[in-house]
C-alpha cells in the first residue's frame, strides 16, 4: 500500500475552534446547543470528539465543516476563516451519503469531476488505485444498494480522501454497522489514517472506539456542549486491539469514563431520556477491568 | 471455460424455470375457467352475468373487427390522443415540477393554484374544453394533458423537496457548483418521483380518455363501445372494453420499461 500521488500531502492543516457557540429554535423553544467551545485540531493528529448521546456532537460537526452558522466565536483552518462548505474539509456521515445514482466508481470520482482541476486521466487512474486499495476494484460498476455496509464505508472513507482534504470529519461513521464489521472498519481506518496522518477528527459516542483511535480524546458536556477534558492518549502506533488490554489504556478508560459518568448523573438529573440508558451503559463497561466487552474484537 | 460455458447454460435454465414455472400455468389456467364459467353462465341465462354475450360471441365480433380497418383506426385514434396530451404534459410538467421543487419563491407562487385545481377530475374539465378549444380533438387531447399533467407536476415537487439534505450537503462539500448541484443530484433524486409520476398519469389518462371519447367524439376505443351499445351489438361492447384493458396494460409497460431504464440504480436483483 503505497502512498498515491493525490493523497501524498493529505492533512497539513491545524483546525481552531474558538469560542464556538450554536443554539436552534427561537423564544420560549430556543435550546442551546453548543456554548462557548473552544479545542484545536492538531496538525496530522486524530482527534477523537466523546460526549452523551444527545449533546451536540453532530451540529459541532456541521458547524466545523460549515454547513451551519456560528452564532459567535470563530472556526479557522491553517489561521483561515471558515465560510461554508468546501473539499478542503470533507465529511463523512453518521449513515451513508453516497449518491444512490452513482456507481462506486462515479462516486468516489465525484469530487475531481466536479472541482474540474485534475484532468481526466488521472483522477480516473486515482480513483482505480484508492479502489483497489480498499479492496474494491471489482465493485467499481456497482450501485450503493449493491454493497454492504461496510463496503459503502469505505467507498466513502475513498471518495473525502481523493480530495485530499486538509481536515477529515467523521460523524459517528461506524455507527449502524455490526460488532464484527465495526471492529474491522475500525483496524482499516487507523491503518488508513497511520499510513497518511492527516489530520482527522471523529466523532463517537463508544468509549472503547476513541481510546482506540485516538491521539488526543476530546471529552464534551452534557447540553449545552462545552469541553469538559482533554486526555492525550499515549498508546502506541501502530494500534493494534491486543492494547485494549493493557494497564495504559485501562487507565485512559477509567479517567474518561468517571468524567463520562459525572456528565451523564448531571443529565440524568435534568431528566433526559436519553441519559438513562447511558448510564446503564457507563455501569456495563465500568464494571471491573478486565477485557473489553466484546470477545470477537480480539479475534 | 467449462465452468463458464456451464455457468452459461444454468442461466438459461433459469430462464426456462421462470417462463415455465407453476405460476404462469395457473395464470393461464385462471383465465380459462373464469372464460369457460361466463361461457356456461350465458347459456343457463344466470341473472345479470347472463346479459353479458357469451365468449363465443365475442370471439366471432372479434374475429370481425379484427380484419375491420375501423377498428384499428379506433386504436390508431386513442393511441394519438393519449400519446400527444401524455407527451405535452411530460414535456411542460417535468420542467415546471423541478422549478418549483428547486426555487422556493416560484413554488409558493404557483402552488396554491395547483393544489385547489387537482382535486378537479379532469373530466368535469370536459364542458370548458370544449369552449376553450375550436375543435373536439383538440379539447379531449386537453382533457388527457390535464389528466398527467398535474400528477406529474405535483410528485416531482413532492420529490424534489423531500431530497435527504446528506446528499446536497456533501456534494456541497466536495466542491459542485449549482449546475452540478441541479444536475448530478437534485436531477437523478427526483427521476424515482417523475417515473411514479409517468406512471401513475398514464393510467389516469386512458381512463379520462375513453370517457371524454364518450362524450364528445367520433372516434377512438371509447366511442367504439360506445356506439356499440347504441347500437345494440353487444359483443362488441365487450370487445371494446378488453381493447382498453390491452391498451392501457400496453403503455404502462412501455412506461415502466422506460422508466427502469432511467433509475437503474433501483432495479432489485
Amino acid at each position: 500500500m503505497s502512498q498515491t500521488q493525490l493523497t501524498a500531502g493529505m492533512g497539513a492543516a491545524e483546525m481552531v475552534a474558538t469560542g464556538i457557540s450554536k443554539g436552534f429554535g427561537l423564544g420560549p423553544l430556543h435550546k442551546q446547543v453548543i456554548q462557548d467551545c473552544s479545542f484545536t485540531l492538531e496538525k496530522g493528529k486524530l482527534t477523537v470528539l466523546i460526549g452523551p448521546s444527545g449533546c451536540g456532537k453532530s451540529t459541532l460537526v456541521n458547524l466545523l465543516a460549515g454547513y451551519e452558522h456560528l452564532d459567535a466565536g470563530q472556526v479557522t483552518l491553517d489561521g483561515q476563516n471558515i465560510d461554508g462548505p468546501g473539499p478542503d474539509r470533507l465529511v463523512v456521515f453518521q449513515e451513508t451519503a453516497l449518491f444512490p445514482w452513482m456507481t462506486t466508481y462515479e462516486n468516489v470520482s465525484y469530487g475531481p469531476r466536479v472541482q474540474r482541476k485534475i484532468p481526466q486521466e488521472i483522477f480516473n487512474a486515482e480513483t482505480m488505485k484508492l479502489l483497489d486499495m480498499v479492496g474494491l476494484k471489482d465493485f467499481k460498476d456497482k450501485y450503493p444498494s449493491q454493497l454492504s455496509g461496510g463496503m459503502q464505508r469505505r467507498v466513502e472513507l475513498v471518495r473525502a480522501m481523493i480530495n485530499n482534504p486538509k481536515v477529515m470529519l467523521m460523524d459517528e461513521p461506524f455507527r449502524g454497522l455490526d460488532a464484527m464489521t465495526r471492529a474491522l472498519m475500525q483496524e482499516y481506518y487507523v491503518r488508513l489514517f497511520e499510513e497518511h496522518r492527516g489530520t482527522n477528527l471523529f466523532v463517537t459516542s463508544e468509549l472503547e472506539e476513541a481510546i482506540f483511535l485516538a491521539d488526543r480524546l476530546i471529552i464534551l458536556t452534557n447540553r449545552p456542549a462545552k469541553v469538559k477534558k482533554i486526555i492525550e492518549v499515549t498508546l502506541p502506533r501502530p494500534r493494534t486491539f491486543q492494547m485494549l488490554t493493557t494497564p495504559e489504556y485501562q487507565e485512559c478508560k477509567h479517567e474518561a469514563l468517571e468524567l463520562l459518568h459525572e456528565e451523564a448523573m448531571k443529565s440524568f438529573a435534568s431528566g433526559t431520556v436519553n441519559a438513562a440508558d447511558f448510564l446503564e451503559a457507563c455501569a456495563s463497561m465500568g464494571q471491573d477491568q478486565p477485557a473489553p466487552r466484546k470477545a470477537g474484537r480480539d479475534a | 471455460m467449462a465452468p463458464s460455458s456451464k455457468q452459461g447454460n444454468n442461466h438459461w435454465v433459469k430462464l426456462r424455470k421462470q417462463v415455465f414455472r407453476l405460476t404462469t400455468f395457473r395464470g393461464i389456467l385462471s383465465i380459462i375457467i373464469f372464460t369457460v364459467i361466463w361461457e356456461i353462465c350465458s347459456w343457463c341465462e344466470v341473472p345479470i352475468i347472463g346479459n353479458v354475450p357469451p365468449p363465443s360471441a365475442v370471439l366471432v365480433a372479434l374475429g370481425k373487427q379484427l380484419v375491420s380497418l375501423a377498428y384499428w383506426a379506433s386504436w390508431w385514434n386513442s393511441f394519438l390522443r393519449i400519446t400527444i396530451g401524455f407527451l405535452i404534459a411530460q414535456v411542460l410538467g417535468i420542467p415546471l415540477g423541478l422549478l418549483m421543487g428547486v426555487h422556493r419563491p416560484t413554488r409558493e407562487l404557483i402552488y396554491p393554484v395547483f393544489e385547489i385545481m387537482r382535486p378537479i377530475p379532469p373530466l368535469a374539465w370536459v364542458p370548458v374544453a370544449v369552449i376553450f378549444w375550436p375543435t373536439s380533438e383538440l379539447s379531449i387531447m386537453f382533457v388527457t394533458f390535464l389528466g398527467a399533467f398535474f400528477t406529474v407536476v405535483l410528485n416531482i415537487v413532492g420529490g424534489a423537496t423531500s431530497i435527504d439534505t446528506r446528499y446536497i450537503r456533501a456534494a456541497h462539500s466536495l466542491g459542485s457548483s449549482r449546475g452540478d448541484i441541479f444536475w448530478k443530484i437534485m436531477l437523478p433524486a427526483t427521476l424515482p418521483s417523475i417515473v411514479v409520476g409517468m406512471t401513475v398519469g398514464m393510467g389516469i389518462t386512458w381512463a379520462v380518455v375513453v370517457a371524454a371519447e364518450m362524450i364528445s367524439s367520433l372516434s377512438g376505443l371509447g366511442f367504439l363501445t360506445w356506439r356499440a351499445y347504441v347500437a345494440g351489438e353487444y359483443p362488441l361492447i365487450v370487445v371494446g372494453m378488453m381493447s382498453i384493458g390491452i391498451a392501457g396494460y400496453v403503455s404502462s409497460a412501455m412506461i415502466r420499461f422506460i422508466g427502469g431504464r432511467m433509475t437503474p440504480w433501483l432495479r432489485t436483483y
